[in-house]
């Protein structure tokens, strides 16, 4: 091997690992994991506590407003904590910042989901890629379960599968 | 909002009570433990420990009220009908099994578990639980 040629090797080395890096680091940046507390407690009891920025605020005010009866549960909290997790899940929302998160694709500036699996996005990733028979396994039991197919949702990586 | 605090009054006289129960438990030589405070707090609010049964305790945790949502006709549908064995919620979310001595740090919290029998019962019964109730439903799942 040339010198000229093992240059050129390290180079190409050199310019893959932060093109590696970026890709992960941006990945985190778009579904932040959960690391709030009262969260985590309060919304990860029945299902994994899902990353605010898969719906817009408008759907968070809506959700929250109404958690007596949570899609068919009483999933009601103390007013305090109550409060203190509406403003972490707007803040930190799919429109919360000026360039918008993939979740506000395709979605009307009136709608406003309860659910992640009934956005266009989310419907989009999974009408294409997902077998019918993926969501008859029986771990899966509910669309809403995502860990059952994203080993590190938990982590706001659904890019492993 | 849907919270209400629920009956806080009954629930400052349930302490006191308690509070003067605990050194009668002493006496009596029963090693203290949280479960065994959240169990003499129930107790005070319905004629005492010894008005408590695991065994109906059982029978409310097997029973099939389908009183409150459809989607949760009994206890069972998200715990399973064994103690001993790990549930799932509708989400398909694990839940640690409900006896004591499978899941160590069951019934510790008092906020948990009012929070939980809150919920459940509503969803469940479509009412509040009786402190008997409850207090028979932990017997029953210490005593597992
Ligand atoms: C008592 C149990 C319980 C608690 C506590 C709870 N949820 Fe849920 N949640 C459910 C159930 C049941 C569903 C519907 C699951 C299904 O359809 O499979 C659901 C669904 C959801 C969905 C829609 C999932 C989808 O299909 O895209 C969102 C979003 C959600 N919950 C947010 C929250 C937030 C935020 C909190 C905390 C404030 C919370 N949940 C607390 C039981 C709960
Ligand atoms: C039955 C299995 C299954 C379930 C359940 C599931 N997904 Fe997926 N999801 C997939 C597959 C397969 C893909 C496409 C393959 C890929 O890109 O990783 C995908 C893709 C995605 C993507 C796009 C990944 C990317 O490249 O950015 C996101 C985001 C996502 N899922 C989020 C969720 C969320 C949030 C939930 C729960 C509300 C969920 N998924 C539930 C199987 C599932
Ligand atoms: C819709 C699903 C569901 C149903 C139905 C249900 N539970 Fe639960 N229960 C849960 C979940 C989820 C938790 C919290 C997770 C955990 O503690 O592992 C829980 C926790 C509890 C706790 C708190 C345990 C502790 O460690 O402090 C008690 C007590 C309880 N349930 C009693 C009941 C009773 C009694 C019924 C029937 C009247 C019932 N549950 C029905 C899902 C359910």
């Amino acid at each position: 091997m040339t010198k000229r040629m093992r240059f050129l090797k390290i180079l190409c080395i050199l310019s893959v690992v932060p093109g590696i890096y970026a890709s992960t680091a941006s990945a985190d940046e778009r579904y932040r994991p959960v690391q709030n507390e009262r969260v985590l407690g309060e919304c990860g009891e029945c299902h994994m506590a899902f990353q605010p920025q898969m719906l817009p605020k408008r759907s968070w005010e809506r959700l929250m407003g109404g958690l007596g009866d949570h899609f068919g549960e009483d999933a009601s909290i103390d007013p305090k904590t109550q409060k203190k997790i509406h403003e972490f899940l707007t803040a930190n929302a799919a429109d919360s910042s000026w360039f918008g998160g993939r979740f506000m694709r395709g979605l009307d500036s009136n709608s406003a989901p309860l659910r992640i699996t009934e956005t266009p996005h989310w419907i989009r990733e999974h009408n294409e890629e997902v077998p019918e028979s993926a969501w008859n396994r029986p771990n899966v039991s509910s669309k809403a379960n995502c860990p059952a197919c994203h080993r590190r949702a938990h982590l706001g990586d659904y890019d492993d599968d | 909002m849907t919270f209400r605090i629920p009956k806080c009054s009954t629930f400052i006289a349930a302490i006191m009570m308690a509070g003067c129960l605990v050194p009668v438990m002493a006496l009596a030589g029963t090693a203290s433990s949280p479960q065994k405070e959240i169990l003499t707090r129930y107790a005070a609010e319905t004629g005492g420990i010894a008005a408590l049964s695991a065994e109906r305790g059982r029978e409310f945790f097997m029973a099939r009220p389908a009183s409150g949502k459809s989607e949760t006709p009994s206890c069972t549908s998200c715990h399973t009908n064994s103690p001993f064995k790990a549930g799932q919620t509708r989400a398909g979310k694990t839940i640690a099994p409900m006896a004591l001595s499978k899941t160590s740090d069951r019934y510790a919290n008092p906020k948990k578990i009012e929070k939980w029998f809150r919920r459940n019962c509503k969803s469940v019964l479509g009412r509040i639980c009786s402190a008997r109730e409850k207090g028979d439903f932990i017997l029953f799942m210490t005593s597992q």
